[in-house]
């Protein structure tokens, strides 16, 4: 077991091995355009070929977004993913955000990713979980981040409709995704 | 008069000009899900869509599972294309696990994947042509469906539902004299096919109805992040089996259809054209495809992934259809994140319906390709 308790330092330690010479150049130098710009505020988790992870603070994610928009092409958000961490007390939200406006993004995915300090009994809409918005950078995140507030208790700041989207209106339990809720009989 | 109101019940103030329509969530025009509609007079003032009906909880479920009981239920959003939904998910599995898929299953995946584009897109014309009231255009598709539900059955076992992709290749070999049939029986869908062009496609009722409604214009749907035949039918060339070719679709000759007008006659087009293209496909792959060896590597038993995440996208029926898959070694995957066209999609509901008459909302609703199962997941 002591695979899985050590997998969190094991993720962070993954890029220092990675920055091998093999690495794809373009994505290599589309993950240098940010760290360049963004020095240590930005940490990248990974560049695969056409995928590329940037770990950012939430603090600063709309600088990232905003600069990620502007000079690097991308144009809209594919998915915004909430995964939790019970074990970090954190919930990181990932963005997957794609280009169809320049043609040599067009096999390129950004995932770029921000965490949240995660607030243990959320009061839907009112929790603590908070992050800044991306909506007024990307439009089309607006109700990806609506699934993701419902799904994970997270209140994201500054979007013009927080409300449930997919689930009940009277749903009165933990955001399901969340770990700790757990499906009956498993 | 003032009444005492049960606990949790509230009043809704209503406005004299204003009513609000609830369309759904068990509406026939709107299918599974529901549309908070504000009209004044027959004009839409606002849209709120609703969705979640049939939300069933997929990503959850994903949890519990490991990576291959997690096939049969992945599928259910999309019933009727359930080889493309587990399309991205048997490839981000793939690659966590670190599978070589034999070529010949890469040729089966794209035969399979191209049949149930088929199967998808009949569906959805069928039920386009009935809220347009032009009940011959339910007719057909429903009837020609059957020809590639027979393929999918001899090549699956299961009319829908056929949990046929696994990671490391597809379920079973292709059975006893499969290519025939399946070339005789996609020559023959091309034919019908390019009658529904003249009975409704360039039906001038449908023309009237259809053209210049629900405009979505290019700067627009790449702003909403839209997807599939909605993006490609507003002018965008962007599909992935050509931007970002997987399996073996970098081998074959695909052509993108692209469209200009992006309004409810183009998007309501586009999936017919993609369909012809399907049958060059599949002509192509039946082909090229190697005449034997296997379509499946062993696995181990309970396979685990190591501490790593893929993000994988295929081009479904209604669009890029992603699987965001976070690992953790174990059996089971950490996060499953499925990223639909059809949700993706839903934002221009709102934005296409403002305006819009209320008697064009089934038009321009039907148009999106939008599948309401799949979105709520």
């Amino acid at each position: 077991m002591s695979d899985s308790e050590n997998s969190e330092q094991e993720i962070q330690a993954q890029p220092v091995e990675e920055k091998q010479p093999d690495l794809p150049k373009f994505e290599k130098d589309q993950s240098d355009k940010i760290t360049t710009k963004f020095g240590s505020k930005t940490e990248i988790a990974f560049v695969k070929p056409n995928r590329i992870k940037i770990n950012v603070k939430k603090e600063d994610i709309l600088d990232v977004a905003t600069f990620i928009r502007d000079e690097l092409n991308y144009d809209h958000a594919e998915s915004v993913t909430g995964v939790d961490f019970p074990a970090d007390k954190e919930i990181e939200v990932v963005y997957h955000l794609g280009s169809y406006t320049d043609p040599q993004l067009d096999k390129q995915v950004l995932s770029l990713a921000t965490r949240a300090t995660r607030e243990d009994d959320p009061n839907p809409g009112k929790d603590s979980t908070r992050l800044p918005s991306l909506r007024d950078i990307f439009y089309s995140v607006e109700f990806h981040e609506r699934e993701c507030f419902e799904m994970l208790g997270v209140f994201f700041d500054g979007h013009p409709d927080n409300r449930r989207l997919l689930l009940p209106e009277d749903w009165a339990d933990l955001p399901p995704l969340r770990k700790d809720f757990a499906i009956k009989g498993r | 008069m003032t009444t005492q109101l049960p606990p949790g019940i509230q009043l809704e103030k209503v406005d004299e000009r204003i009513m609000t329509l609830n369309v759904g969530p068990q509406h026939p025009g709107s299918g599974h899900m529901r549309l908070i509609i504000r009209v004044d007079g027959d004009r839409i003032v606002s849209c709120d869509p609703d969705p979640g009906y049939v939300h069933r909880g997929e990503e959850k479920m994903a949890e519990y599972r490991n990576y291959i009981t997690n096939i049969p239920h992945l599928e259910r959003p999309v019933i009727h294309d359930s080889c493309n939904i587990l399309y991205p998910y048997c490839l981000g599995v793939e690659e966590l696990l670190g599978l070589q898929v034999p070529e010949r299953a890469k040729y089966v995946r794209v035969i399979a994947s191209e049949l149930n584009r088929f199967t998808y897109t009949l569906y959805w014309l069928a039920i386009y042509g009935i809220f347009l009231g032009h009940s011959t255009m339910f007719m057909w598709p429903a009837g020609d469906r059957e020809f590639a539900i027979d393929l999918l059955e001899k090549l699956t076992g299961a009319r829908v539902t056929h949990a046929y992709f696994v990671p490391g290749g597809v379920r079973n070999d292709l059975p006893a004299n499969f290519e025939d049939v399946c070339l005789r029986q996609v020559n023959y869908l091309e034919k019908r096919l390019k009658t529904y062009g003249d009975i409704f496609y360039d039906n001038p009722i449908l023309i009237s109805r259809t053209e210049k409604t629900g405009v979505l214009s290019r700067q627009d749907a790449i702003r909403l992040g839209t997807t599939g035949t909605v993006l490609r039918a507003s002018g965008v060339d962007y599909d992935l089996r050509v931007k970002e070719p997987y399996d073996v679709y970098d081998e074959l000759d695909v052509h993108t259809n692209v469209l200009k007008n992006g309004d409810s006659y183009d998007r309501s087009k586009t999936p017919w054209l993609d369909m012809l293209e399907s049958c060059n496909i599949i002509r192509q792959a039946l082909e090229k495809m190697p005449k034997s060896g296997s379509v499946r590597v062993k696995l181990k038993p309970n396979p685990k992934g190591g501490n790593d995440e893929v993000y994988k996208r295929v081009e479904s029926g209604r669009g890029a259809l992603g699987a965001y898959i976070v690992s953790r070694s174990k059996p089971e995957p950490y996060r499953v994140k499925l990223s639909v066209g059809s949700f993706r999609n839903l934002i221009c509901m709102p934005h296409l319906l403002k305006g819009e008459k209320l008697g064009n909302m089934p038009a321009v609703y039907w148009s999106l390709n939008y599948w309401p199962v799949e979105a709520d997941r």
